[in-house]
């Protein structure tokens, strides 16, 4: 008997994967496994739409294609440990999965606040279906909002939780929102557009303590003050789920090291023959930009490895694997887009419109475009992509 | 022939699928998307790249 093709983690890139093997023509069985108890659904607007009108998992489900109808879906269980060596993963409920070739998809989970006082509810994040209907509940006008971390999450959280009438302050380490990503031209004019719309930016600052009986009512900071909180969003960044493939000659010191057609790699550079990688966890070498391997936490990569991996098993794979990165996120009526990888720069050049409207920014690095974003103008943006490919 | 169906309610004219469907799919001057309706049957591949690369998942192909 044939062992089937095991993905573990059954979100988006899951599905694409299988998704993918099918249209490449691989026609034998696929066990998809993933912790979570909804089928794979879209996430993009979990921070937007879902908190601010609907809540329901069919408003985000990804509609399923006829060709993955005979996946072997299992859902509300975690894959606990792998044995690489004897091709086989072993889940929560002590069942094994020998597997013909296994396909690492488990993505990230949210980090949480480490401090004093933190079985106090009214504690969230925003990853799952589950975390933003915990979340929508809460968003009710006048509350207090507090959001720690000021990343794209965290503020497009801000922008939602504005429009609902929420009071909302926003606190972070960085010295403007979304300065990693985005560079200081466009954070600080982001930054004045948030505060533009009500929001208090607490900045260059980190939450200490909670305030509270059972329920927070106040956030302490660095400085020693107290800020009122009814609801605490914690949007700081994220862990890899990668801590069931450990001992397996693997690296893992950021995601999963793999080579450019996302074969995970032995520590002595050799890669395995039947364990990909894809989407958030998948650290590989992108020959658009250096030899450097890095993990891109953008939502176009799952499907772009996903298609990748199902080349490569498949025998169809031509050239290098070349991913351009894109990302975008939407705040009051600011529609932010980008490509390529924006943090690599060392020069932010503005290229079009001006920086209080509509704009577009190149990045450069060593003179070489690596990225291209701007507010509005996704024609002129788009223009650009094409240095890139 | 396919028959695409864009949720224009969903679209957020975001343009992702401009890449992957060039002869469907396009970005005008105001930035807003704009699409054929129907396509020869050889554009199936490229529609269904497009619809997994979109943000708000508003394509569909209407068989």
């Amino acid at each position: 008997m044939t062992h089937p093709v095991v993905i573990v983690g059954a979100s988006m890139g899951g599905l694409r994967t299988a998704e993918a093997l099918r249209r490449f023509g691989y026609a034998g069985p696929i066990t998809a496994i993933g912790e979570e108890s909804h089928a794979p659904y879209n996430r993009p607007p979990l921070s937007k739409e879902v908190l601010a009108e609907t809540v329901s998992h069919e408003a985000v489900a990804f509609e399923q294609r006829a060709s993955t109808d005979d996946v072997n879906w299992i859902f509300g269980t975690r894959v606990e440990s792998a044995d690489l060596e004897h091709h086989i993963v072993t889940d929560s409920n002590g069942d094994v999965h020998p597997y013909s070739m296994l396909v690492v998809a488990t993505g990230l989970r949210p980090k949480r606040l480490n401090v004093p006082n933190g079985e106090l509810r009214g504690r969230h994040a925003v990853r799952t279906l589950d975390d933003a209907i915990a979340l929508r509940a809460e968003l009710v006008s006048g509350a207090h909002v507090v959001i720690v971390g000021a990343g794209f999450i965290g503020c497009e959280v801000a922008a939602t939780a504005r429009k609902l009438g929420c009071d909302v302050t926003v606190v972070a380490p960085g010295v403007h929102p979304m300065i990693r990503p985005l560079g200081v031209e466009l954070a600080s004019e982001m930054q004045r557009r948030h505060e533009s719309q009500g929001v208090t930016f607490r900045l260059k600052t980190s939450v200490v303590d909670l305030v509270g009986e059972s329920i927070v009512t106040g956030v302490v900071l660095d400085d020693g003050s107290t800020i009122p909180c009814d609801v605490l969003v914690e949007a700081i960044g994220s862990h890899e789920n990668t801590e069931w493939l450990e001992g397996n000659d693997l690296d893992l010191s950021s995601g999963v090291l793999t080579n450019n057609d996302l074969r995970a790699v032995k520590q002595n550079g050799v890669p395995w023959d039947d364990v990909f990688v894809i989407g958030d966890v998948a650290r590989f070498p992108n020959p658009v930009y250096d030899d450097e391997c890095r993990r891109i936490e953008h939502w176009n990569i799952p499907t772009e490895t996903a298609k990748r991996v199902a080349q490569v098993f498949t025998g169809q794979a031509q050239g290098e694997f070349r991913p351009i990165p894109s990302f975008w996120t939407d705040q009051y009526d600011n529609h932010v887009l980008a490509y390529g990888v924006l943090a690599l720069a060392d020069e932010v050049k503005l290229l079009d419109g001006e920086l209080s409207g509509d704009c577009v920014f190149g990045y450069y690095r060593a003179g070489t475009m690596v990225g291209v974003c701007g507010i509005g103008m996704r024609s002129t943006v788009q223009s650009y992509r094409s240095n890139f490919v | 022939m396919i028959k695409i169906d864009v949720d224009m309610a969903k679209c957020q004219h975001y343009g992702q699928c401009v890449f992957e469907a060039p002869n469907v799919f396009e970005l005008n001057n105001d930035d807003k998307l704009e699409y054929t309706a129907t396509a020869d049957d050889s554009e199936r591949a490229n529609v269904e790249a497009a619809i997994d690369v979109c943000p708000m998942q508003a394509i569909r192909i209407v068989e």
